[in-house]
């Protein structure tokens, strides 16, 4: 997918003018923030349970070589086919040879993060080959050329009316604005791509190093249809996704979906292991496995390895007060919200997204609601840090932060400075005591006032309290 | 080198291994690992009675729940539903299932592989699990998974005796009966779903808009 993230800023002040997207916002934080709530409620042990699995996604990260040899033999041993692919390019490669060596002409896929960011669908259609998405969401956006704006729920930006109207330009039937009406036209259409296809692709949210197995996660049942009906299955997923056993699915599956949609539980698990026997009714004759690096083993031991345990729940961006505001897109890549400002810069270079790890108020809350307790605000920080030992930061921005380290780290200084500040402050804030202009700093008193500190600094309250 | 042997390469640079691959121990070590099959902590939801829990999470997912005294009156309590919901159209059934007296109720009972046009799809299942209302059913040559997944109305045969507690237990017991996953080891909870347009939930995306449990003993 094409990176937008350097145009963060501007896009961002779009996006807060732009009353659809506005109202979906405010509809989608409802649902997800009081959902996930109310799902977690129900678990008495899921703080126990955050901590075994994000061990356990540790456990494989520090040893990722040697479980992603012992998925490969597992996946080869039932009749999978394991390709590896170190980049975008080369994994593109692979799949459109599959695609081509069995003469495949419809491929259904279901949806996957990974594609999106290699832009497989692209690739594909490029030699002549259709590419149909089925699930509801990225449907829409495939029909309106557009890139999800969010990992689970990807038309969640779009209103019913917008939706109605890609529905008749690709129909050519009357149009519906009726959401289960819509919905069964949707599927009406879909079956006969479903039925017809040559190829199914696939992404996975986990694949199980003990079995071989890669699996599906949905609520539609399209990537269990994608997966069954075809004659090839294709899997394209990241190598962070392999998992030691099926215990360890079964405690991740207890804190993806209550995490992600407030959900009980997923509608519909698919466990794949290999190929159909020959004496089977339905089920591929041919599975092939591509697993991408794509940036990941720089994650690797890296100061940011936490970052490999996330299993794309989406918790982070519904709780994020960046993300409720901006909306997706405006992060310009495919993760948008805290995990993606992790990410993006991973993936595409921190010179394309210096304004996301910034893009944060720092109030803790994704690392609250990560299943997996990925310390995002931290890693995030250590962007930052990195991005002001590289000089890739604004003059103004870098000189404010050294002149702010030349007194934090001298507490004399700093309690001297404080306290005349602090009295200017006051005098500053006049009469009333709010303070409705700073020099320099009018972008933050433009919209609000700040309240002029009450004269005595914190240090001097502490100092008089001790002495009591 | 190929992509594999990169990948692997800079995964073991980047831990501070040595190597281009990884050795018999470490190999053997996250065998012995995977061996020990670690169960994470459970909610004390998971101690519920399997078979209230079953039920009570089957209706909260929007499956409907019927019972019978045996699996020989299965097909009479079928034929009561289909006629409830208007649906007395031809079934198509597992093959595993066929020795049931469909006809004996009136059900046009056809063994074969689901299409899209089909109305009612009937099943078996290999379990199920009390926590979350959830139906394992197991692919095989006898037990294609399209049954379950093309036709808007799933009808699924769940035993009393096959509810477990858990995922874990289910899988447990999978390993002691078949040793192996299938080829497709499929989980269902519910009909299926979206909420794709404007967050508003939809029941009937692709898959079923009615999931039907008849319990037999």
């Amino acid at each position: 997918m094409q990176v937008k993230s350097m145009h963060f800023k501007a896009t961002s002040s779009a996006k807060l003018n732009d009353a659809v997207l506005q109202t979906a916002l405010k509809r989608a934080k409802g649902k997800f923030v009081d959902g996930r709530a109310a799902a977690v409620a129900e678990i008495d042990a899921w703080e126990d349970i955050r901590t075994h699995a994000a061990a356990l996604r540790d456990r494989v990260i520090a040893n990722l070589d040697a479980y992603l040899i012992e998925f490969e033999q597992n996946a080869v041993a039932r009749g999978a086919v394991v390709h590896w692919a170190e980049t975008a390019e080369q994994a593109n490669a692979i799949i459109v040879k599959i695609a081509q060596d069995n003469a495949v002409k419809i491929a259904t896929k279901s949806k996957s993060m990974v594609s999106e960011e290699i832009a497989l669908n692209d690739a594909m259609e490029a030699v002549g080959i259709e590419v149909v998405e089925t699930d509801l969401g990225e449907y829409i956006l495939q029909l309106a050329h557009e890139p999800p704006s969010h990992i689970v729920a990807p038309a969640v930006h779009k209103s019913k009316e917008e939706v109605a109207d890609l529905f008749v330009a690709a129909h050519g039937r009357p149009r519906l604005t009726d959401i289960p009406a819509m919905t069964r036209e949707a599927r009406e259409v879909l079956r006969s791509k479903f039925l017809g296809a040559d190829m199914g692709i696939s992404g996975a949210n986990f694949v199980i190093a003990e079995t071989g197995t890669t699996l599906t996660v949905t609520n539609e049942g399209n990537a269990d249809l994608v997966t069954t009906v075809p004659r090839i299955h294709c899997v394209v997923t990241g190598i962070e996704k392999v998992i030691p056993t099926l215990e360890d699915f079964a405690t991740l599956i207890r804190l993806l979906p209550r995490s992600a949609t407030g959900q009980s539980a997923a509608n519909y698990l698919t466990l794949t292991t290999g190929v159909k026997a020959p004496d089977e009714l339905d089920g591929p004759e041919q599975m092939h496995v591509v697993l991408i690096d794509a940036g990941r083993t720089k994650l690797v031991g890296s100061d940011m390895k936490e970052m490999l345990r996330c299993i794309r729940c989406g918790a982070c961006m519904n709780h994020c007060p960046v993300y409720q505001n901006v909306g997706g897109h405006a992060y310009g890549w495919v993760y948008p919200g805290p995990m993606g400002s992790v990410l993006t810069p991973t993936y595409v270079g921190i010179e394309n997204a210096g304004d996301l790890p910034n893009a944060a108020t720092f109030c803790g809350e994704c690392e609250v609601v990560c299943p997996v307790k990925i310390p995002l605000p931290d890693l995030m920080r250590k962007w930052r840090e990195r991005q002001f030992d590289q000089a890739l930061r604004p003059f103004g921005e870098r000189f404010s932060i050294s002149v702010w380290n030349a007194f934090a780290t001298r507490p004399a200084l700093y309690a001297f400075s404080t306290r005349i500040a602090a009295r200017v402050a006051s005098w500053w804030g006049g009469k009333d005591q709010r303070i409705t202009w700073l020099p320099g700093l009018d972008g933050w008193t433009d919209g609000r006032d700040m309240p002029a500190p009450a004269g005595k600094t914190f240090r001097d309250l502490y100092a008089a309290r001790r002495k009591r | 080198m190929s992509a594999r042997e990169n990948i692997l390469a800079r995964i073991r640079s980047q831990s501070g291994r040595t190597g281009a691959t990884a050795t018999a121990t470490e190999l053997a070590a996250v065998r012995s690992h995977i061996a020990q099959r670690i169960r994470g902590p459970l909610p004390s939801i998971a101690a519920d009675a399997p078979i209230t829990r079953f039920v009570a999470e089957c209706e909260r997912l929007k499956s409907t729940v019927d019972e019978v005294a045996n699996l020989d009156d299965v097909p009479q309590a079928l034929a009561r539903y289909l006629k409830q919901n208007g649906l007395e159209v031809p079934v198509v059934g597992w093959p595993s299932l066929s020795t049931l007296d469909w006809s004996g109720s009136g059900i046009d009972y056809q063994n074969r592989l689901a299409n899209g046009d089909d109305l009612v799809g009937v099943t078996d299942c290999f379990c199920a699990i009390g926590e979350t209302g959830t139906l394992l059913l197991l692919s095989s040559p006898v037990t294609p998974k399209l049954h379950a997944l093309l036709p808007e109305t799933h009808v699924c045969i769940v035993s009393r005796s096959r509810i477990v507690a858990t995922m874990e237990d289910a899988f447990q017991l999978l390993r002691d009966e078949r040793g192996q996953l299938p080829r497709s080891t499929f989980l269902v909870s519910g009909p299926s779903r979206t909420a794709d347009i404007e967050q508003t939930i939809v029941i009937g995306a692709h898959g079923p808009y009615r999931v039907h449990v008849v319990l037999v003993p």
